[in-house]
This record gives C-alpha cells, structure tokens and sequence, in this order.
C-alpha cells in the first residue's frame, strides 16, 4: 500500500512547489496535474482496497523515525502560530499552542511506554473520507486556478500570494488525508492542528482588518479543541497506555478513562465542526476567498470533526457525551437554520446551513445508533458535494454579477442560465424530497424516535421546517420572471468543469442513492457495529425510487401538455396599472414606477444579532455542566 | 390487492367527495351568515365553467409547475392510501407544496409573490405538528407504516390527544381557513388579492381547484387514522370524528379575523410544542409500559 | 358545452363613481340579496372573472386601468355597466374630465340604470348578463373545437362587443 503514503506526501511537495514558481503558468499547469495525481492517487487506493475485499486495513507498526519528523513539523507549526501571535500581538492564543505541543512533546520523548499499534487505519469510513477530499478537493483546486485569477482581476487593492494560497491548499489536502488515514492519536493531532493552522491563514489571506480579526477567532476556537484533544491524549496514555482510535472505541465503555477522553475528543470534534457556541469561526472564515470556504469550510475541513464524531459515535451512544454531543448538534441545527432566514448575502446563507447541517450530523453522531450514523454518512456526502458546488457557484456568480446578495439573484436562472441552473441543483440537491437531506432528516428523526431522545427529536422537526423556508425563498427568487437582459458570464472554463461535474455528481447521487446505501454505506455500517443493519426497507426503496421517477418525469410531461394547449400571457394584475412589462406600475403622478419585491427575512425576529449570543450562552451552559460531570464521573 | 382498490377508489372518488364538501361548506358558511347560499353542486360548476374558459398565463411556467404541484399531491393521496410510510407522504406533500410556492413566485406579480411568501411562511408554520403526528403514529404503534396502524388494536388517539390538538390546529393553515388564511383565502377579495392564486386563470385555477379537493380529503383521513383501529365501528367513529373536526374548522373560518404573520407562527408553533411536545415527553417516558 | 351560466365570477371596477352604486354592488352579496345563490362570487381578479361590473363615467386617468383590467380577463367575458354614470355619463357627462360611460372605454353588453343601481336591479343585469355569458362561452367552445386560431378568436370577440340592449 504504497500509495497512502503517497496520498498524504505528495500534497505536501506539490505545496513547497507552488510557493517556489512564481510563474502564474507554470503553477496553474502543476496544479491542474497534481490535482489529477491526488485523484488518481485516491482512485488507486480505492481499487487496491476493493481488490482487497473491502476489509479494514491496518499498517505501519514501527514508525519511530516518522515520529520524531511528525514532533519536528509539530514544534515547526508552534513556532509559526506562536510568531504569528505575538505580531499581530494576540499574546494569550499562543499558550493555546505552546501547551498542548509541548506536552505532546514530552509524551512523545519522555512518556511511559505504549502499547505498539498500528498508525494508518484504512476501512469503508476512512476511504469514504478520501474519496470526499480527493475527489472535491482536486475539483476545487482546478476551480481555483481560474478563480483566483478572475479574483485578483478584481480586486486589485489585495497583494497577489496566490502562491501562498496554493502551497495552502495542497498543504491542507496532504493534511486531510493524513488526518482521515491515521489511526495514532499522535497523527491525527498532528494532522488536525495543520488543518486549523491552514484554515486559519487562509482566512487571513487578504489581510484585511476583518480578515486578521476572523483568522485569530478561528484559531483560537480551533486550537481550543486541540488543546483538548491534546490533553485527552495525554491522559490516556497516562492511565491507559494505548493510543489507537479504533482500540479506544471498541473499548471505550468499559473504562473510565476512556469515557472522559473520549469527552474531550467529542468537544474537539465540536469545536472544529463549528457547533454552538463556535459557530461564530464559520461565520467569519465567509471572507477568505470562495474556494477556501468551499474547501475548508464547508466540504472537507468541518467534516474533520463530523469524522471524529462518527469514529466514536459507537463508544457514546448511551452515554452523557453522546447525549451532550446530540444536544449541542441539535440544538445547533434549529438555531442556525433560524438564524439562516434572517440573512440575505449569499455566503453567510451557505456558511449558516453549512453549520446547521453540520449540526445534524452532529446529533446524529451523537445518538450513535447505526441509523443514525446512515443518515448522518449519507448528509455528509450529500453536504459535501451539494455545499461545493453551491460555494463555487456563488463565487462565480459574484465574478459575473459583482454581488452575492440573495436579492440580487433576483430572475437568475434567465440572467446567468447555467449558474442560475446549477444553483438550483445544489439547493434542490440540498433539501428537497426525495433527494437527499429530507431521506437522511427523515431516517434521523426515526432513529432519534427509536433512541427516546425526545428534545432532538423536536429540534429536527422544527428545524427542518425552518430549513425549508430559507432555502425555498432563495430559490424563489432564482425562479422568479425578469425583464433584464443576461448577464455575461464570464466563468472560466476550469470553473466550469468543476461545477458541472459537481452537478452531475449530485443529480447521480439523487438517483443512485438506494444503490449506493446497499453497497456501500449498509456494509460499513455493520463494520462498525459489528451488525447487519438495513435501514430502508426494500419497498421504501421501491417507492423512493417511484418518487424520484415522478419528479423528474412530471416536468416533462407537463412540459409537453403546456405545448399543446393554447396559452395566452397577459401582464400580471397590479390593479390596472401594470405599465406592461411586470417590472413597473404606474403611480399617482402618471410616471412608472419600478416595482421591487424582495424576499422576508425577519431581521428583527430571526437575526444573527438577536440569537446568536442566547444561544451560544445555552450551548456554551450545556457544554459545560455535561463536561463537569463527565469528568467529576471519571475521576472521582 | 386491497391497497391498489384503494387506490383506484381515492383517485376517483377523491374529488367528489372533496367538491361536495367545499359545496356543503359554502352552503353552512352562508347559513351560519343568514344567506341562502350557492347549490351544493357550485364548487363543480365553477370548476367546469373554469375548465372552458381561455387559459391565459403570466409566466408559461406556471402551467409547468401547476401540472407538477398537482401529480404530486395526488401522488401523496395515492401513497397514503396504498398503506406505506405516513412520513414520506408528508416529505412529498411538502415537496408538492413547495411547487404551489414556485408556481406562485415565478410569475413576479406583485400579490402573487406575496401570496407565495406567507404561504413559504404558513408552511415553516405548520410542518413541526405534521412531523410531530408522524413521530407520533410511530411512539403509538411502532411503525410508520398506515397499512399496520389501522390494524392497530387500539385507536391512535389513544396515546395522541395531543398531537390529535396539534394536527387539528394546523388543519385550520392547511385548509386555508379564517384566521390563518394568509396566503390565499375562499373569501372574496383580500388584501392580496387572491394571493398565491391570484395569477392562477382557467385551467390552472381549475386544477389547483381539484388539487385542493384530493388534498383536503388526504388531509382529514390522516385525522381519521388517529381514530381508525382494527374494530370496524371505528371506521364509523373517525368519519364521524373527520366531520365533527371539519364542521369546527367552518365555525372558526366564519367566527375569525385574518391575524398577522408573527402571530400566525408564534401561536402555532407555541400550540404545536406544547400540545405536541408534552405528549411527546409522556409518550417517550411511558414507552415501554404501554408497548 | 358546458352550462357555464351556474359560475359567473365577478370582478367590479370604481371608474370614478360617486361610490353610491359601488355600495350596492356589494349590497348584493349581503344575506338581504345574497347573489351568491346564483353561484356569483366576487373575485377582485380579472384572470379568474366572467363579468366586469364597472361604475360611474369612467375619468381620463382610469381609462387605461379600465383598458387593462378588461383585457386580462379570460375570454368568454361580459361587461355590465352598473348605474347612470356608468351608462351614461350621468350627472357628470359633461365634466372635463369625464368621458361619459364605459362603453367608451370599452365594449359595454348589458347597462343597468339607476342612480344609485338598486341591488334588485344589479343582480337582474347579472343574471342577463349570465344568460350572455353562456351563449358566448357556446360560441367559444365551437370556436375552439373548430380550431380557430388565437387571433380570429380576439377579432370574434370584438364583433360580440356590441350592444345587445338595455334592461
């Protein structure tokens, strides 16, 4: 298997690479070729995984030398973060850095002894994950090229780095398959820690006030979260001498030790999923340029914490980290889709459903029942692709149009028609039966019914109501008939190619979906519970499958009947006084009036300003009394 | 073999009994306002008159969208009365309204728009009691399945009172009755307009019409399937029951004012968490003894 | 084909009456003379009406609402002309800015005087104007089953606009 180790170091060369070229041409040219290796790099892996009968795989036992390299990249990291700190003098994050790398440090040189494990774990959860970061990362890297091109076009006031930029992202997808392969505790805090560190510069790309601002709360949030994986680790080797994810897992309710690390992870995992109360990280990193948001902060990155999650799920089910976990993910999903009504810019909707998405996969994690975890594996893959191409989407839309306000949009599907359309994929893709998001809602709230966990069981259903409304007014308003002529579109043809493979993924994964349940996510599934689970039943199959047909077919069909019949269009009734073209009315003096209809938004009822705190206070309350008594649980 | 007779009898008698209660409610409408009223027979009068006229459209999707609006909740009708997940029913009858959204949205006509919004807003309202009645169907007889809860022994309502007090009180959004009627109402003339289907002429009024008649009598049998059980005179009782709960929803239409938005969805929601909710919790905690 | 007659929906303009017959008009649908017994329902909305009840002279600024409204209405379609003002201009005919009566504006069918139009005669013009109703929607329906294309079926329905006499 000499490609894992090939997936997770060739990013990383690729990233020293694109920081030396400086040539625009050059760069883009490797960039397009790597991003094609990764993915054959991926394809590679899955194929010599299958070959080998899709069973879990583990490797590497005696690694001490790629140890001591990780503890050097480890201090490497402190190093810049601390730096970082004190020039932009934000003195206090650095301990947040300086601790936890330094006590890994002395574990790793003076600590007891460990058990000898395995470091690299490969099963049905983990190439899930690569195929995620593969696939949509080498896509979002070929947007990339054209986008940042196109972005530095326009705004001329940002120094262009789009060399930094590059050496980033490649740096990210390095550390994302490493985090998603590794099964060492060790790796994966490494691992983890470069991926904040990534997103955290990335923020900061344009140096900007707000950006700085947003980059150091990003850090601070994250790096909270891996102080406390630090410490989880720490402990645990401390008591119980044994730093293997799946070990810990499998044994995890049968000791003490482990139920309060696993407590830790569990808050990690929260804080790098952005759940309340770091839902504010997400928010801000919406200013980092469009292909970072849809790589780190909406596609992969934040699955990193949805991937711990689903790693311990089986350890927590039952337990009060499970039950603080689906409380947080729930409460999380309902108050961000609330706050998601009141905004209008485009992103910081995206940024908004992302984290209440992100929410439900949480609750799910955190009922930890196979159900759950079916609907939890299939939101996140469904979340992956749909959030990608809705972020590219957007971004492209704002290089053609020079806006991202919702209200903008106003008629896009005739204005900008392929943006327009592959909008609507990814919002429908999103959220409307019989596609993904309501089957997977609609298995976790079955799930959570089996559970008895009633308070999640009222949070999804307010929360998928409230889901509906933000996005079906967004697509009002993509839908909605204009007078105003196109728009060029002046998308590159890179861009191009990554949404439209995008939106054939998603229509593919609407229609393929019951396939891809039985072979793929049923069997993992039993992998990890050790039973067979079937969660649809084979009728409900049949039906989905019916509906699906019913909802493609119906638009054809009415298309054909609305051919034959005779139609007239008339101007629509504005009392009289439409001035003919649905745009204007005439008004009291005679003169046309333009008529502008906008979307509702409830600012003072739903807004940000007004729910955020509150709620961030009552998941911060939750967070805090469910931790004390796990941790006055364990260790008294 | 009974699910497809089921079937074939909902899909053609839906509409009639449908029309005929749109006709009887506008006949005890008028009574209770001391008119004589239209015939029995109006709502399909209208409808055929509608059917003859000129079909004029703001936008030629509208017709697209309509005809999609109208499969769909047939299709609902069609699924619920073929025995399977109630859930699933209530996802596409969402996904068939969202349709109706669109239909009423795209034309960018001023009441029409508008029309759209509340009825975007009637459904955020009115979607927590109608997935709380499904988890509901669930906690009560350990299934999803309709063909297995009429078998059940005993009636839903049973353990349900007060999801039964939600799903009635959302009825009154659904069937677009006073004091919730935002987004389209049955009266003449109001401040939208005629709101959603405003834009709607001819034809397409004329299919939203019978839409409205197959949804309406989907609607009220899921509120027969609180009651119906294995015993047969429970089939009797939920009619009874269904008329009983539709007589009441004419009483509110005729005795209430059209509230405001925010009201509309504080109520609802409040009614729908605390009705719905502690029956929730009871039913969550008495599990086991119950089963 | 169909007997239409039993739905005539109906969709009433002010033209710039003095408001006398617009109380009327809605008098009708009071329980005292409840016009909804023959089926009539007051829809505010020409795409979904049959018959244009319009009152009073109908002033220059109305004129193009009035054009409008008539024009968005699915054919087969009737115009009453409900009170004096409407039929005639009435007491204003001379007024500068008055055109004097709707059939001005537009093809007028059934005119109902009276100043203001009492209800009983308001729903008489109605139900004539049913009676006119169900003889064009037959009209149309042969039309449209001999395929007549969109354009003969306009000009058809202009030539119907003429006075087909008082009540």
């Amino acid at each position: 298997m000499l490609v894992v180790p090939f997936l997770i170091c060739f990013p990383f060369l690729v990233s020293i690479l694109m920081f030396c070229i400086r040539v625009n041409k050059v760069r883009n040219a490797i960039a397009y070729i790597s991003a094609l290796v990764i993915m054959g790099g991926v394809a590679v892996l899955v194929i010599q995984w299958i070959m080998g009968g899709q069973k879990p795989i583990a490797l590497y036992y005696d690694t001490h030398i790629v140890d001591m390299i990780m503890l050097g990249a480890e201090l490497l990291l402190m190093v810049i973060v601390t730096i970082l700190c004190f020039k932009y003098k934000r003195y206090w994050i650095s301990l947040l850095t300086i601790v936890p790398t330094l006590m890994l440090a002395w574990l790793e040189l003076f600590g007891p002894e460990t058990e000898r494990i395995n470091h690299i774990y490969i099963d049905h959860l983990a190439i899930l994950m690569c195929i995620i970061v593969g696939l949509i990362g080498g896509l979002i890297i070929i947007y990339a090229v054209g986008y940042m091109h196109g972005y530095h076009h326009h705004h001329l006031e940002f120094q262009d780095r789009r060399y930094y930029f590059f050496m980033l992202l490649f740096l990210f997808l390095g550390a994302m398959f490493g985090f998603v392969l590794s099964s060492s505790l060790n790796w994966i805090d490494l691992f983890w820690e470069m991926t904040s560190v990534c997103s955290f510069l990335l923020i900061g790309y344009t140096k900007t006030d707000e950006a700085i601002e947003n980059s150091f709360r990003a850090l601070w949030m994250n790096l909270l979260g891996g102080t406390a994986l630090a410490v989880g680790i720490v402990y645990l080797s401390l008591t119980y001498g044994n730093l293997n994810l799946q070990t810990i897992v499998s044994r995890g309710p049968y000791y003490n030790s482990i139920t309060l690390c696993i407590a830790l992870f569990a808050f990690a995992a929260l804080t790098k999923a952005a759940q309340l109360p770091f839902s504010k990280w997400l928010m801000g990193a919406m200013v980092a340029p469009t292909p970072s948001s849809a790589l780190l902060h909406s596609a992969t990155m934040v699955k990193a914490g949805i991937y711990i999650l689903f790693r311990l799920s089986p350890a927590m089910s039952g337990t009060t980290t499970g039950m603080m976990v689906a409380f947080v993910g729930g409460f999380t999903f309902l108050a961000a889709s609330l706050m998601a009504i009141a905004q209008s810019d485009g992103k910081k909707v995206l940024a908004l459903s992302t984290v209440s998405n992100l929410g439900l996969m949480t609750a799910c994690a955190g009922v930890g029942q196979a159900e759950t975890l079916w609907a939890g594996v299939f939101l996140m893959i469904f979340h992956a692709i749909s959030k990608s191409l809705l972020f590219q989407d957007i971004g492209a839309t704002e290089n053609a149009m020079h806006s991202r306000d919702v209200e903008d949009m106003h008629g896009l599907i005739y204005r900008l028609p392929r943006l327009g359309q592959f909008m609507f994929i990814g919002i429908v893709g999103m959220f409307l039966a019989p596609f993904g998001m309501l089957i997977s809602k609609w298995s976790a709230l079955r799930a959570s019914v089996d559970e008895g966990n009633i308070i999640l069981v009222v949070f999804i259903c307010f929360g998928s109501a409230t889901t509906l409304f933000y996005w079906t007014k967004w697509l009002n308003k993509l839908i909605s008939s204009t007078e105003e002529g196109p728009i060029k579109d002046i998308t590159k043809r890179n861009e191009m190619i990554s949404l439209t493979i995008h939106a054939g993924l998603m229509v593919a994964l609407c229609i393929l979906f019951p396939l891809l349940s039985k072979i793929y996510v049923e069997p993992l599934l039993s992998e990890m519970f050790g039973t067979a689970v079937s969660v649809l039943p084979q009728s409900l199959l049949y039906v989905l499958v019916i509906i699906i047909m019913v909802v493609f077919l119906v638009p054809l069909i009415a298309y054909r009947y609305m051919k034959r019949i005779r139609t007239n269009e008339k101007p629509s009734y504005m009392h009289g006084v439409n001035e003919g073209d649905n745009r204007s009315f005439t008004d009291s003096f005679g003169k046309p009036k333009e008529l502008v209809l906008s979307n509702w938004y409830f600012k003072n009822y739903f807004g940000q300003r007004k729910l955020m705190f509150p709620c961030s206070m009552i998941a911060a309350a939750v967070i805090m009394v469910m931790l004390s008594v796990i941790v006055g649980g364990a260790l008294l | 073999m009974t699910s497809v007779i089921s079937v074939i009898c909902f899909l053609v008698l839906a509409p009639f009994v449908g029309g005929l209660l749109e006709g009887l409610e506008r006949k005890i409408s008028a009574r209770m306002q001391g008119r004589v009223g239209p015939p029995v027979l109006q709502p399909f009068y209208d409808v055929r008159k509608l059917m003859n006229k000129q079909t004029i459209v703001v936008n030629k999707a509208q017709t697209l969208l309509i005809v999609t609006f109208f499969i769909l909740q047939i299709f609902t009708g069609c699924l619920f009365y073929a025995g399977s997940d109630i859930m699933l029913c209530f996802f596409l009858l969402s996904t068939g309204a969202t349709f109706l959204v669109f239909a009423g949205s795209v034309t960018y006509s001023p009441s029409s728009t508008l029309g759209a919004n509340r009825e975007l807003l009637q459904m955020m309202a009115y979607e927590p009691a109608v997935l709380l009645a499904c988890v509901g169907f669930y906690l009560a007889n350990k299934t999803f399945n309709v063909s297995e809860i009429i078998g059940a022994h005993n009636s839903s309502i049973l353990y349900l009172p007060g999801f039964f007090i939600a799903y009635v009180f959302i009825l009154t959004i659904k069937m677009r009755k006073s004091p919730f009627d935002l987004s389209t109402s049955h009266h003449a003339h109001q401040e939208v307009v005629k709101g959603i289907t405003t834009e709607l002429g001819s034809r397409n009024l004329a299919l939203y019409q019978i839409t409205e008649w197959y949804e309406n009598v989907f609607l009220l049998s899921v509120l027969g399937l609180f009651i119906v059980n294995s015993n047969p005179i429970s089939y009797v009782v939920a009619v009874v029951v269904v008329l009983a709960v539709w007589f009441l929803e004419i009483l509110i239409d005729n005795t209430s004012a059209r509230v405001k938005w925010y009201v509309l969805l504080r109520v609802t929601w409040i009614v729908t968490s605390l009705a719905a909710g502690i029956n929730l919790l009871i039913l969550m905690i008495t599990r086991r003894k119950l089963l | 084909m169909g007997k239409v007659k039993k739905s005539p929906w109906v969709i009433h303009y002010d033209g710039a009456s003095c408001n006398g017959c617009d109380i009327e008009v809605l008098a009708c649908l009071t329980p005292v003379y409840d016009a909804e017994r023959f089926g009539v329902v007051n829809t505010g909305d020409p795409m979904q009406a049959d018959i244009l009840l319009l009152t009073g002279g109908i002033n220059a600024q109305c004129e193009p609402v009035v054009k409008q409204i008539y024009d968005q209405m699915p054919r087969p379609k009737v115009v009453v002309a409900v009170g004096t003002c409407a039929c005639t201009g009435g007491v204003f005919k001379d007024a500068y800015n008055i055109l004097g009566g709707a059939d001005k504006v537009v093809p007028v069918d059934i005119y109902v005087p009276g100043c203001a139009a009492r209800p009983q005669s308001i729903i008489d013009g109605i139900v004539q104007a049913v009676e006119l109703f169900q003889k064009r929607s037959d009209i149309h329906d042969q039309r449209v089953k001999q395929g007549v294309s969109e354009a003969e079926l306009a000009a058809a329905s202009k030539e119907a606009g003429k006075k087909e006499g008082e009540n």
